[in-house]
């Protein structure tokens, strides 16, 4: 064995080592936190139920999710063969629960992405070139949290009514304050430290240390924020679709099924129930993942 | 500590106008025509239309409209006819002399609108507050109590579900149960209008239990954990070891030493509470159809009143600065630690 393919096998356990040490540990350690894993198993079921069977629902039963049929209204769950019952206008409740959940899904996995590439993109730049470009940044992150959540969304969704592509960019828009100012104080410290030092001493460019040096460091803590936005952009979403001012109807999501539901509260109460434990039991998920996460990836974690 | 107010609050100052340029900025490129939504007659001449738009200063460049909506146009003359000579003198004083202008719906002062409404709302926020805090601290602190038993556990689940429950909905089956079902509490408004007169104590709270509750949810989940990690913070202290090691009373230990360090920023700590109860109001007051400021921005927003829309995002994100301020604030100026250096 010559000395270079040695010295070739050394690096490449030194390599497989390495990637042990961090993502590999964070996943062992998360398989081995019940909790999270079973909410990991929720999040994905009702994933790919909503995503799934719309599909299988049209194709092999013929069903139609809007097929409004009046005698059928506040049919109870059970009753007539709805399974979960019918609604206001005979819809069945069941189906119309599963493709809202893939307009509500769908809202919460896009706009949580995309809420959060905006905020690492901004706080990264705040954090690293500081002066100037830091003040406006900050100014538009001072800005938008002196403004009461929701207010702001339900003007410009009320002013615009959104499609679900544009309300997931609304949604972004005006969401990404937190990440920014989380990723901001990160970079803060991280790019006084020695790894940085030497990347500029050996000529790295900004742009290098940025995305090599630093976003891989902010990237764990990045991915819990991520996990508990797309809980609240649930809630958001819900919210806002309920006071009328999300997704239109037909169009059905959890939130705008509950829209009218103050007229009912007496014939629907199976029709008031049922979204907001859907809603809840995803929202819950997504913030058992997100601090799931946080305990998997603190490297404080070692010490103990 | 002079020098620190003083700093805290001329930041404050760019924060503000940030907020009127956002409000202003959407409501600009909302599309439809404002004037459209005023019905003057049913079928309004384009004269006619050409003319109001005028008169409310639509037909300005859009930086000149900010600043007659910031700064009033008493100082300048408006051009109604289109002439190119101003007839008459600019009536509106702008938000900084607080003139938030008229509103198309209802043709009354924004202003005082606005004012009406506040009370409400502050009566539903401060009860949401009080409760919220008186909960949600005792939670945190039986929480670090109990620290890794199943109480610590169980406060742990509570505080992860109450944030997790979509408030809306919890209000909605509140009212079921409550309201409907059992009949006992009622299901919208904040008075029993058919009772004139002052309003008694007891109506005042059967009216504010339900939305009260839902309100303050969010809070005692947020407090009650806020707290337990700032009382687990404090019992890892030097000072702590060192009071049980001078042979005090846990009890003593608890009380004078740990609790107080722990629970002040906590208490000082209401500014962003004051956001969440804020934009939960817009939720709950609409769920409750309680008359407050929450529910006019709504039917504002509804109704496409865009002087009462800027005015209450104004008026609500003035009221959250101001809170956040005093938050800052009293925690400097009850912390000696922090305010003697």
């Amino acid at each position: 064995m010559t000395l270079e393919t040695k010295v070739a096998r050394l690096e490449k356990a030194e390599a497989q080592r390495h990637s042990r040490s961090f993502w590999r540990d964070a996943v062992g350690f998360i398989r081995r936190d019940r909790l999270t894993v079973f909410a990991i198993g929720v999040l994905l079921l009702l994933t790919l139920v909503c995503s799934l069977s719309p599909i299988v629902l049209e194709r092999v039963f013929a069903l139609e999710v809007n097929k409004i049929n009046v005698p059928d209204k506040f049919k109870l769950p059970g009753e007539g063969g709805f399974v979960l019952g019918a609604d206001q206008l005979g819809r069945d409740q069941l189906l119309r629960l599963i493709y809202g959940g893939r307009v509500s899904l769908t809202i919460a996995y896009l706009a949580s992405v995309m809420t959060v590439t905006i905020g690492v993109a901004l706080g990264l730049l705040a954090g690293y070139y500081g002066k100037a470009v830091d003040d406006l940044i900050s100014w538009g992150v001072n800005t938008l949290s002196a403004i009461p959540p929701l207010f702001l969304l339900l003007i410009a969704a009320a002013v615009w009514e959104p499609s679900t592509e544009v309300l997931v960019f609304m949604l972004a828009a005006l969401g990404w304050v937190g990440t920014s100012r989380l990723v901001r104080g990160e970079v803060l410290s991280l790019k006084e430290r020695d790894y940085v030092l030497a990347a500029r001493a050996s000529g790295a460019s900004d742009w290098r240390i940025l995305v090599i040096h630093i976003l891989p460091n902010v990237f764990p803590i990045v991915m819990v924020t991520m996990t508990i936005i797309a809980g609240n952009l649930i809630l958001t979403e819900s919210g806002l679709s309920y006071l009328g001012m999300g997704i239109q109807p037909p169009t059905p999501t959890w939130g705008n099924m509950l829209t009218d539901s103050r007229s009912y509260l007496v014939t629907g109460v199976h029709l008031i129930v049922m979204p907001g434990i859907l809603i809840m039991i995803t929202v819950l998920c997504f913030y058992l993942v997100g601090d799931g996460l946080r305990d998997a990836l603190d490297p404080r974690r070692y010490q103990q | 500590m002079i020098k620190y107010f003083v700093r805290r609050l001329l930041q404050a100052i760019p924060t503000f106008f940030g907020v009127t340029i956002l409000s202003f900025l959407i409501i600009l490129a909302a599309p439809g025509d404002p004037v459209a939504m005023i019905a003057f007659s049913p079928n309004p001449s384009p004269e006619a239309i050409e003319a109001q738009r005028r008169e409310l200063g639509l037909d300005q460049p859009p930086l000149l409209q900010y600043v007659y909506w910031l700064a009033g146009n008493d100082w300048t003359t408006i051009d109604i006819d289109g002439d190119g000579v101003g007839e008459r003198n600019g009536n509106r004083l702008g938000l900084l002399r607080l003139d938030l202008g008229v509103s198309i719906k209802q043709r009354r002062p924004v202003t005082d609108l606005i004012v009406q409404r506040i009370p409400a709302t502050l009566r539903l926020g401060v009860a949401a507050l009080i409760i919220g805090y008186a909960i949600g601290v005792s939670l945190g602190v039986l929480a670090a109590v109990f620290h890794r038993t199943w109480v610590d556990q169980l406060i742990r689940v509570l505080s992860v579900i109450g944030n997790a429950v979509p408030a809306f909905w919890l209000g909605l089956l509140l009212i079921i149960i409550f309201g409907v079902q059992l009949d006992l509490l009622p299901i919208s408004g904040m008075r029993n209008i058919t009772q004139r007169g002052p309003q008694s104590v007891g109506d005042a709270l059967r009216y504010m239990i339900m939305p009260v509750s839902v309100l303050s949810l969010n809070t005692i989940a947020f407090i009650s954990r806020f707290t337990r990690t700032q009382v687990l913070e404090v019992l890892q202290q030097d000072y702590i070891r060192s009071a049980y090691a001078k042979g005090l009373p846990t009890q003593t230990v608890w009380f004078r030493h740990a609790l107080r360090n722990s629970l002040l920023p906590v208490a000082t700590f209401f500014g962003p509470a004051i956001g969440t109860l804020l934009a939960g109001a817009v939720i709950i007051e609409q769920v409750f159809q309680w008359p407050g400021m929450g529910k006019l921005i709504i039917d504002a927003v509804y109704s496409r009143d865009y002087p009462l829309v800027m005015g209450s995002v104004v008026v609500a994100s003035v009221m959250f600065i101001l809170g956040v301020l005093l938050s800052d604030i009293l925690y400097v100026m009850l912390d000696p630690r922090i305010r003697l250096e």
